[in-house]
């Protein structure tokens, strides 16, 4: 247990800077380069470097693979349900100008910010999901199974 | 800050038809994952399925007069933005697809339930609905990139659902990497083609790019796109040479999945193959029409002979029908390489016609397969007297696959021997008769199989459920009706045809450059 210690302590410290840093990309992704899909990787990584330093038992405990799977979704319907709400103002769907009618040019502020929070949502989930089933891999496969 | 009133007609729920064709099914797959039950998603899917399918019905209404309807996604007008684009030829698919996909949900609750593991049966709708989406998603965009990127949303979800067969045989795991192999393939091949088209263009509206490249003419850029595109295609309709992937995973799948790719995935990729040789490459190119005449006919006519001799000697009735797919896609590339709208119009109704006898045929066997658990012959032996009402309809959509008059088969080969006369080719009809003719000898196989032989030991009369039967039934019906009445499917497709044929109008855009 006491092997690794400057790496765990290392990590623990690095941990809430990566989630930092994954959230500064997600919000500042519409003025510098950056935007959801490099966020989610970011945040990825953070609960990734977690799990292959600490054991995947103690990343699980974070965040159940259920959970991941909810992620992957839930991403997908905050970027879609955009466009929902973009259809029920009466706009074209994605069409984000209808999020302020009289400034089309603050909806598409809104909007993109919406759609990229959806988009990091998946890549954070479906980073760590493609992590969880490689490190949870079960043992190959007994002969019988053939 | 500027705040002045910007002026803008709501749109209404009509407007917005095209978009929610592809969205409904798109934000209902997610939905599955997060409710996250398996009944719920069931009624998800179906719900769903059944939305897009009525939606596709309103718009093939409005467009069967030879117009179309375009909807420009996010408001940006095209050929910048992405647009949708309806027309005759997308929305019968569209109505065929989603059709389809309605049919066999209530169908794969039941056989699902036996084939896959109940934790598993979630995330297969919602594979089943991404699928969906993709493939309605390539036939509805008048965008050629987002052609790229629906058509990898439907094989990705396709893969994974080819794998759920490996509950039963492990093989499906070496399907399902085949296909993806092949497909992957494939997809960058077109999104290779896709960026010639672009480096020659500069856009990717398809109707952008066949104004433009009508202006430049023939040169290698081009030529090289549509080599490309021609192979990427090609190995997703499974054209004779490229056909190696479709036996086995349309073997090893789970009966529903293989009723529903088999009856609209390579169709699809038919579809993409008329709208891109027809709608964006014209006719007019030499290249274009020496392709069409001299490879693609040659290899339509190769798979008709070679894949139906091969499903004569399968011993296994479902790998016989993967095989007789292969044959049936050799016609629908004949009626491409007539290069004539009789023969368009026989390649599009034979999309359809023979969606639904396959489609039929393969609910068929996993009714079958439902109780045998194997669809070899020798394990179907009388199953024609323990399963009368499967057999029946098996036997209406084996008449239909030969092509028996009264049947839809019947209507689309008509057409095309129509289409080779037209031409004055008449070996070419000829072989059309000739290979119906093998069609004859392994639909016979199973029907002797059904009903000529005893049935085992102590099987008592054993009907497959209801949520089957029914489905399958309606399938076997709709092969009847539109065999008796084909005017519904000949003119449509017709329309359709002539819109291929005819020079697109260009853009409003455009007209000032």
């Amino acid at each position: 247990m006491r092997h690794h210690l400057i790496l765990r302590v290392i990590v623990k410290l690095l941990v809430s800077t990566m989630i930092l840093y994954a959230l500064y990309v997600q919000f500042h992704g519409d003025y510098s380069p950056g935007g959801g899909f490099q966020a989610g990787v970011i945040m990825a990584v953070a609960f990734i470097i977690y799990g292959i330093v600490f054991g995947l038992r103690k990343v699980h405990a974070v965040l159940p693979p259920w959970l991941v799977h909810k992620l992957v979704a839930l991403g997908v319907l905050v970027y879609g349900g955009t466009g929902v709400v973009n259809m029920l103002q009466g706009y074209e769907f994605l069409n984000y100008g209808s999020l302020t009618p009289h400034h089309p040019e603050h909806g598409q502020h809104w909007g993109i910010l919406a759609v990229e929070a959806g988009v990091g949502i998946t890549v954070t989930g479906v980073m760590i999901a493609i992590y969880y089933a490689f490190a949870a891999r079960p043992p190959r496969m007994s002969d019988e199974e053939w | 800050m500027a705040t002045s009133e910007i002026q803008h007609t709501a749109l209404t729920l009509h407007d917005q038809l095209p978009i929610l064709q592809v969205a409904i099914p798109l934000l209902a797959a997610p939905l599955c994952v997060l409710v996250g039950q398996r009944h719920a998603a069931w009624w998800i899917a179906f719900i769903s399925s059944f939305a897009a399918f009525v939606i596709s019905c309103l718009l093939l209404v409005q467009v069967t007069d030879g117009s179309y309807i375009s909807y420009e996604i996010g408001g940006w007008a095209p050929p910048l933005g992405i647009e949708y684009r309806v027309d005759a030829l997308n929305a019968f698919m569209l109505f065929l697809v989603s059709g389809i996909a309605t049919l066999i949900l209530p169908f794969a609750s039941a056989s699902i339930g036996q084939e896959v593991p109940e934790r598993n049966h979630t995330l297969l709708y919602s594979c089943f609905l991404l699928c969906l989406t993709g493939l309605l998603g390539v036939l509805i965009t008048g965008d050629a990139f987002n052609v790229f990127v629906f058509l990898e949303i439907s094989s990705l979800s396709t893969y994974v659902l080819v794998a759920q067969g490996a509950y039963r045989d492990k093989r499906a795991l070496t399907a399902a990497y085949d296909y993806l192999i092949m497909g992957t393939i494939g997809a960058t091949f077109f999104v290779i083609g896709l960026g010639f088209l672009y480096m020659a263009t500069g856009t990717l509206n398809m109707a952008d790019i066949a104004a433009r490249i009508a202006e430049q003419g023939d040169n290698r850029t081009v030529r090289a796109a549509f080599a490309f595109i021609l192979v990427g295609m090609g190995l997703k309709v499974a054209i004779y040479p490229l056909h190696h992937w479709l036996p086995n995973a349309y073997t090893f799948a789970p009966s529903a999945i293989t009723a529903f790719l088999a009856a609209t995935a390579t169709k699809v990729a038919i579809y993409v193959w008329l709208r891109f040789m027809f709608g964006v490459f014209r006719p007019d190119f030499l290249f274009d029409v020496y392709t069409l005449q001299f490879i693609i006919l040659p290899f339509g006519l190769i798979a008709m002979f070679a894949a139906s001799f091969v499903a004569i000697f399968q011993r296994d009735f479902k790998r016989m029908l993967a095989y007789s797919s292969i044959a049936q896609i050799g016609y629908m590339l004949l009626g491409i390489g007539l290069i004539s709208a009789t023969g368009l119009t026989a390649t599009i109704s034979h999309l359809f016609n023979h969606g639904i006898t396959k489609a039929a045929l393969f609910m068929g066997v996993g009714a079958l397969v439902f109780y045998s658990g194997s669809s070899f012959y020798d394990r179907l032996e009388g199953r024609g007297r323990t399963m009368p009402w499967t057999s029946a309809a098996i036997v209406i959509g084996g008449l239909s696959l030969i092509g028996v008059p009264g049947t839809a088969g019947f209507v689309s080969k008509w057409v095309l021997v129509q289409a080779a006369f037209e031409k004055g080719w008449w070996p070419i009809a000829a072989l059309i008769v000739a290979s119906s003719l093998l069609a004859v000898i392994y639909v016979w196989r199973v029907i002797e199989t059904l009903y000529l032989t005893a049935p085992a030991e102590g099987a008592a009369r054993r009907e497959a459920p209801l949520p089957m039967l029914i489905p399958l039934w309606i399938a076997a019906l709709s092969c009847i009706y539109f065999g008796f009445d084909g005017v519904f499917v000949v003119d449509i497709a017709r329309t359709a045809a002539e819109g291929l044929l005819t020079s697109p109008t260009p853009l409003p855009l455009l007209e000032g450059n």
